[in-house]
C-alpha cells in the first residue's frame, strides 16, 4: 500500500490530539506539522519552527527538561526526523517521563515537492527509536490503533515515540505566526509570567 | 589557578544560574563535564553532534531554563544552520569551545576548523570572546553569561590551546 491510499488524514490526527492536550506544551516541526498545529488553532503554548530542520526533537528535549511537571510533545514529520536522528539516542540516553514525540509519516518531503523520504523506502522510525531504548515506540496506520497511541503521547510515561502513517496530500496551508521572538516571548508570558519577558 | 580553570569555569557558570549542560565529549572539557555530573543540580545531557545543543538550550529557555553548550571547535561547523534558530529568536546562546588547530597542533585534520571557527560563528551572529590566559577564562564566561541570559544574545567563548594544552600524538615506540 503506498501512501496514496493510507486512510489516516493529519488534519484529523493532528485536531484529535490537540482537542485532549490540556496543560501540554508543543513544538511543531517545520513545514506541514507546523501548519498542522495552526490549523487546530495556534496558542500561545505552542512553538512553531520555520526552519532549523532537525531541531525539533532536541528543542522539545530542552522544554521538557526545564519543565518537568508539564507534559511536552514534539509534533514533526518524517523528513524532519530522519534529518537529526541522532537526536532519538540523546532523548533516549537521558529518559525524560514527561516528553512524547509523534512523527507525521506521509513519506513525503512536503514542503519541496513531495520527494519520498526513506521512510517511504522501508526505513522505520519507530524501530530505531526502540533500538535507541525508548520504552515506548509504535507505528499506527488506521483508526484502529490510533486512540490508543494518542493515549500514548498524551499521558504515558515516557520518552515515547509514536509514527503515524499518513496519506500523502496537501492541505490548504494554516500558517503560524513566523516572527520567531514573538513565538518566543508569548510563550514564555504564557507559561512562565511577566517576570520572565521583563 | 592554571590547573584550576575548569573549576572556576564550573563555579561561573553556577553562579550566572545555568543549570543545563549539553555538551559532545571532549578532552579540553573533561574537568568541567566531570564536575556537571557529580553536581545534582545540574542536568548534564550528553549529545551525538552539536547542533541539537543549540536547539535544546532554545527549547530550556522557553521552559525558563538556563543551558551552557560545551563542544571542542571542530563542532561549530556541525551548528551552522541550527544558529538560525538562536539568532532569528533572539534566543540566549552560551557556547564554550575549546580550540583545536589553533596553536601547537599536531594533527592538521583539526586545523581547517579551528582556523575559521571563530569567523564563522560571526558570520552566524555569534559574539565571539576569545580568551587565552587560565586566569581570565572564568571572568570571560561570567561576562558572556551576563550577555547571553539577560541580554538574550548569542556568545561564544573559545577556550585557546595555550590554555587546554596541546594534544601531543606520539607513537607508541616512542620515536
Amino acid at each position: 500500500m503506498s501512501a496514496d491510499t493510507y486512510p489516516l488524514r493529519r488534519r484529523a490526527v493532528v485536531r484529535a490530539l490537540l482537542e485532549r492536550r490540556g496543560a501540554a506544551l508543543v513544538i511543531a516541526g517545520l513545514g506541514a506539522p507546523a501548519w498542522d498545529v495552526a490549523a487546530a488553532g495556534d496558542g500561545p503554548l505552542d512553538f512553531p519552527l520555520w526552519g532549523a530542520m532537525g531541531g525539533a526533537v532536541p528543542m522539545g528535549l530542552g522544554l521538557a527538561l526545564a519543565q518537568p511537571g508539564r507534559r511536552v510533545i514534539v509534533i514533526t514529520g518524517d523528513g524532519e526526523m530522519l534529518m537529526g536522528l541522532g537526536a532519538l539516542a540523546t532523548v533516549a540516553a537521558r529518559a525524560p517521563a514527561n516528553l512524547a514525540i509523534m512523527v507525521l509519516d506521509n513519506e513525503r518531503y512536503g514542503e519541496t515537492g513531495m520527494q519520498e523520504t526513506h521512510t517511504a523506502r522501508g526505513v522505520d522510525l519507530a524501530r530505531i527509536a526502540a533500538g535507541a531504548g525508548f520504552p515506548i515506540a509504535g507505528t499506527v496506520r488506521d483508526e484502529a490503533g490510533l486512540a490508543a497511541a494518542l493515549d500514548a503521547v498524551l499521558a504515558a510515561p515516557g520518552p515515547v515515540f509514536q509514527a503515524i502513517k499518513l496519506r500523502a496530500e496537501t492541505p490548504p496551508r494554516a500558517l503560524p505566526p513566523r516572527e520567531a521572538v514573538h513565538l518566543k516571548t508569548r510563550f514564555r508570558l504564557a507559561l512562565l509570567g511577566r517576570d520572565a519577558v521583563s | 589557578m592554571s590547573e584550576g580553570w575548569p573549576d572556576a569555569l564550573f563555579d561561573a557558570l553556577r553562579g550566572a544560574g545555568v543549570t543545563l549542560v549539553a555538551h559532545v565529549p571532549d578532552v579540553g572539557h573533561a574537568r568541567l563535564i566531570a564536575r556537571c555530573r557529580a553536581d545534582a543540580a545540574v542536568d548534564c545531557v550528553g549529545l551525538t553532534t552539536e547542533e541539537e545543543g543549540i536547539a535544546l538550550a532554545a527549547g530550556a529557555w522557553l521552559g525558563g531554563m538556563r543551558a551552557a553548550l560545551l563542544m571542542q571547535s571542530s563542532g561549530i561547523g556541525n551548528c551552522v544552520n541550527m544558529l538560525s534558530l538562536a539568532t532569528i529568536g533572539r534566543f540566549p546562546l552560551l557556547l564554550l569551545a575549546t580550540m583545536r588547530g589553533e596553536w601547537g597542533e599536531a594533527n592538521p585534520w583539526q586545523v581547517p576548523m579551528g582556523r575559521i571557527a571563530g569567523d564563522v560563528l560571526r558570520l552566524a551572529g555569534v559574539s565571539v570572546h576569545p580568551v587565552d590566559t587560565p586566569e581570565r577564562v572564568a571572568e570571560t564566561v561570567a561576562a558572556a553569561a551576563t550577555m547571553a541570559f539577560e541580554g538574550e544574545t548569542r556568545n561564544a567563548v573559545l577556550i585557546g590551546q595555550r590554555v587546554v594544552g596541546a594534544k601531543a600524538f606520539e607513537r607508541e615506540d616512542g620515536r
